[in-house]
């Protein structure tokens, strides 16, 4: 005989659930830089196991240390600081001593982070602040570039990575200058073809643009990322770069060699899609990915420096929040509407 | 993901749940005995409570009024059953509260035949003995929101009303009531559509189907009359396409103006099973006494789509329908909208459209909540195009002037889309409540 249940729930609609959850969306972010990861470490060997590893473990010692400075329960499940910590693994130059990419690693999740109040609350992409930081402290160790494809690469570390903390790192190799400051300082332009498949010298993430590219369309697919932010960015880079270059072809370098140098796909793909620090609308979306075109193309053409995908990030990230208070969708019934 | 098969009508954004239809689609209306005491509440109906017109110990006859309209929105209640009044004071209302109400014994070994009325003669009567008749059969929409009918049959002052639609959308997963009155009383629902054409002064009626029930159009097409101007369109599967204002959209491509009516474009809209209620009483002059409710859920043995007197106890119903054990949240309507009860002791009313019982396995979920990550979803999600992700962060600062004044809090209809699709497990739409309850009353102060 079917009895009274000895208790009903009360609970607000709706009663059911897309399942969808952040730990989720996070994992799958670091599922989709995994191939990424492996081929940076095909490339430039133990050396980028090390950095990935150290970047990587650091932030999430970092975030759990902050969480028990503030009494709160961890937050390392929520698996957001894993892909902060991988993210900016994948920034940095493989051979960079590991006390730097601790301490950058603390800064990007206690002053990328924590400073604004935890997840969802970040304004800058906190691997980004990371490597912002580093770049400002130690701008050689962070151009000097580890040569890629090196014959002792899976036997051997280079020896800054254990340099003293504050001692001037000593370089055993001399590093290959990366395709931008080829480009930029000696009028180099490196081969397409091994730019897109990422057989040079650069960041230990910035090498294989394929790779990225098929990370960014799983995480497409499985509706984890907003594509019209990269479809921006890189359309941006491709239309000002390609008409400078048909204006001057001595002078600038191809669309197609802008598209897959440097940071840019990683950046285009990874890092501004920071869903936190992105704007929320398509429109948006659209507004800040063509703003870090705009940026980069600038700052590699006429700036100081060869790369300027991270400033642009950043710089967008600030103006991000603007741009939702400006872009608001249209509500339904309301504003101009077809006459009936 | 758009259909790349045939793509249906729509409106834009919404959210795709799992059916969950299938068991009960395929099951005819059954018809439910009588409980051994029936509670009738007199505020079944959005408006003015009913007033009783009957005195404990009374005996009265099914179809028999027992408690009249009070003023033009409200209805009458009919005796659902022959039997006895035995009390007249608090029954349990549908939100758990007590309301006044009346208790009915059925009498056991009675016929139960139906006393008829008047009834309303298609031909010879006017809009305005229509919208009466219609009234005093005590309709009320039986989609779910129980606003008496008849009240947005008459279109206001200087607008008129160019097309019916009538609503046999059905979107809310699992229930499947719409579904099979569509396939069952496909004359009656004709017959509704003539009444209300006629009562509307609607030149043509729009029959909006979802493309998960392709045989209910095919039938309603193959049964379409030659007299009236009626049309079967489907409309494509996606929630919340049974709102009002999407399927206006979906069909006419029209928008219903923030604040505004259907009928400020020309529109009105009633659910199918209302329509074939009008269709089926109204020749007759009888009053509703019964509903098509679908009870199901994997807390449900027998599933199915019953034909339930009102005032029937939910207990007595759960009891009918072998319900598990392990039950352990009851919700009155579909998962995205239902009410979850705290009380088995509450009736079925005319609002009734069906209820769903989870069993532990579907609530074990103690979902954590996170930060809003903003990662857009519930924006992509909401039918009226609001920022549910910035609403629920104003919400939390208890900023509901500006959540009203700058982000149309007002024009959420509570559908539950951005709960659904949120990541972070933010209970928005209750945030959203909550919040337009606060403003109200501090408007009304």
């Amino acid at each position: 005989m079917p009895t009274a249940p000895k208790t009903l729930e009360i609970h607000t609609s709706p009663h059911i659930a897309t399942g969808a959850s952040v730990d989720t969306i996070m994992r799958n972010v670091v599922y989709a830089l995994l191939p990424v990861c492996a081929f940076a470490v095909y490339v430039f060997g133990l050396t980028a196991l090390v950095t990935l590893t150290a970047a990587t473990l650091s932030c999430l010692l970092a975030e759990h240390l902050f969480c028990r400075w503030r009494g709160e329960a961890s937050t390392l499940g929520d698996w957001s600081i894993a892909v902060t910590g991988v993210l900016y693994g994948l920034t940095l130059p493989p051979g960079l001593p590991v006390w730097m990419i601790v301490l950058g690693g603390f800064i990007a999740v206690g002053v990328g982070k924590f400073l604004f109040g935890g997840l969802g609350y970040n304004a800058f992409n906190p691997a980004l602040v990371g490597r912002a930081f580093l770049q400002a402290a130690f701008p050689v160790a962070m151009t000097t570039w580890y040569p890629s494809l090196g014959a002792a690469r899976f036997t051997a570390l280079p020896s800054s990575t254990f340099a003293f903390p504050f001692a001037t790192p000593t370089y055993d190799s001399i590093s290959g200058a990366t395709p931008l400051a080829a480009m930029k300082f000696d009028g180099d332009i490196t081969a397409a073809t091994d730019l897109v498949m990422g057989l040079t010298s650069g960041s230990t993430g910035e090498t294989s643009s394929l790779l990225i590219i098929v990370g960014g369309i799983y995480l497409v697919a499985r509706n984890m990322m907003n594509w019209r932010i990269p479809v921006a960015i890189l359309a941006t880079v491709f239309a000002l770069s390609g008409g400078l270059h048909l204006l001057a072809p001595e002078s600038y370098p191809s669309p197609v060699f802008m598209l897959f140098a440097g940071g840019l796909m990683l950046g285009a793909v990874f890092m501004a899609t920071d869903m936190v620090a992105s704007p929320m609308t398509s429109l948006g979306c659209v507004l800040y990915g063509a703003l870090i075109g705009t940026l980069v193309v600038v700052i590699r053409l006429w700036g100081g420096m060869p790369e300027g995908v991270m400033y642009a990030i950043l710089l967008a990230n600030a103006v991000s929040p603007h741009i939702d208070n400006l872009v608001r969708p249209r509500v339904y019934g309301t504003g101009e509407q077809e006459s009936s | 993901m758009v259909s790349l098969i045939q793509r249906y009508k729509s409106f834009s954004h919404g959210v795709h749940p799992p059916e969950s239809k299938a068991t009960t689609s395929k099951l005819k209306i059954r018809q439910f005995p009588f409980a051994p005491i029936l509670v009738l509440p007199l505020a079944q109906h959005i408006g003015t409570p009913a007033k009783a017109v009957v005195r404990e110990g009374q005996e009265v006859e099914r179809g028999q009024v027992l408690a009249e309209a009070d003023g033009f929105v409200s209805v009458p209640q009919h005796a659902p059953a022959s039997g006895v009044v035995r009390k007249i004071g608090l029954v349990p209302g549908i939100t758990g509260r007590m309301t006044p109400g009346i208790y009915l014994e059925p009498f056991p070994g009675s016929s139960q035949e139906v006393a008829e009325g008047e009834p309303c003669r298609l031909e010879s009567a006017s809009a305005d003995d229509i919208v009466a008749a219609i009234q005093a059969a005590g309709i009320v929409g039986l989609g779910g929101a129980a606003f008496p009918t008849h009240v947005k049959l008459k279109p206001p002052e200087g607008k008129t009303i160019e097309t019916l639609i009538v609503n046999g959308v059905e979107c809310e997963p699992y229930l499947t009531t719409d579904h099979r009155v569509m396939l069952e009383q496909t004359a009656d629902i004709y017959m509704g559509i003539r009444y209300l054409l006629k009562a509307t002064g609607a030149r043509h009626a729009m029959i909006g189907v979802e493309a998960n029930k392709l045989d209910a159009a095919e039938t309603l097409r193959a049964a379409a009359p030659d007299d009236i101007d009626v049309v079967t369109e489907v409309v494509a599967v996606k929630y919340p396409q049974g709102a009002e204002k999407m399927l206006i959209t979906a069909l006419l491509d029209k928008e219903v103006p923030s604040g505004g009516l259907p009928a400020d474009v020309g529109v009105a809209t009633v659910n199918v099973a209302t329509c074939a209620e009008i269709g089926r009483l109204l020749p007759h002059g009888r009053g509703i006494q019964e509903r098509v409710v679908t009870i199901t859920g994997p807390a449900v043995g027998r599933k199915g789509n019953y034909r339930i007197p009102i005032g029937t106890p939910l207990r007595f119903a759960l009891e009918q329908v072998d319900i598990s054990d392990d039950v352990s949240r009851v919700f009155l309507g579909g998962p995205m909208m239902g009410q979850a009860l705290s009380s088995l002791d509450i009736p079925i009313t005319k609002g009734t459209s069906g209820f769903v019982a989870f069993t532990t396995a579907q609530t074990r979920d103690d979902k954590k909540e996170y930060p809003c990550i903003r990662c857009a979803y519930c924006l992509d999600a909401c039918p009226i195009h609001l920022n549910p992700s910035l609403l629920g962060l104003l919400a939390r600062n208890a900023e509901y002037d500006r959540m009203v004044e700058e982000y149309n809090l007002l024009d959420c209809f509570e559908c539950g889309s951005c709960s659904y699709v949120c990541p972070s497990h933010i209970p928005l739409v209750q945030r959203f409540r909550t919040s337009k309850a606060v403003f109200r009353e501090r408007q009304a102060s």
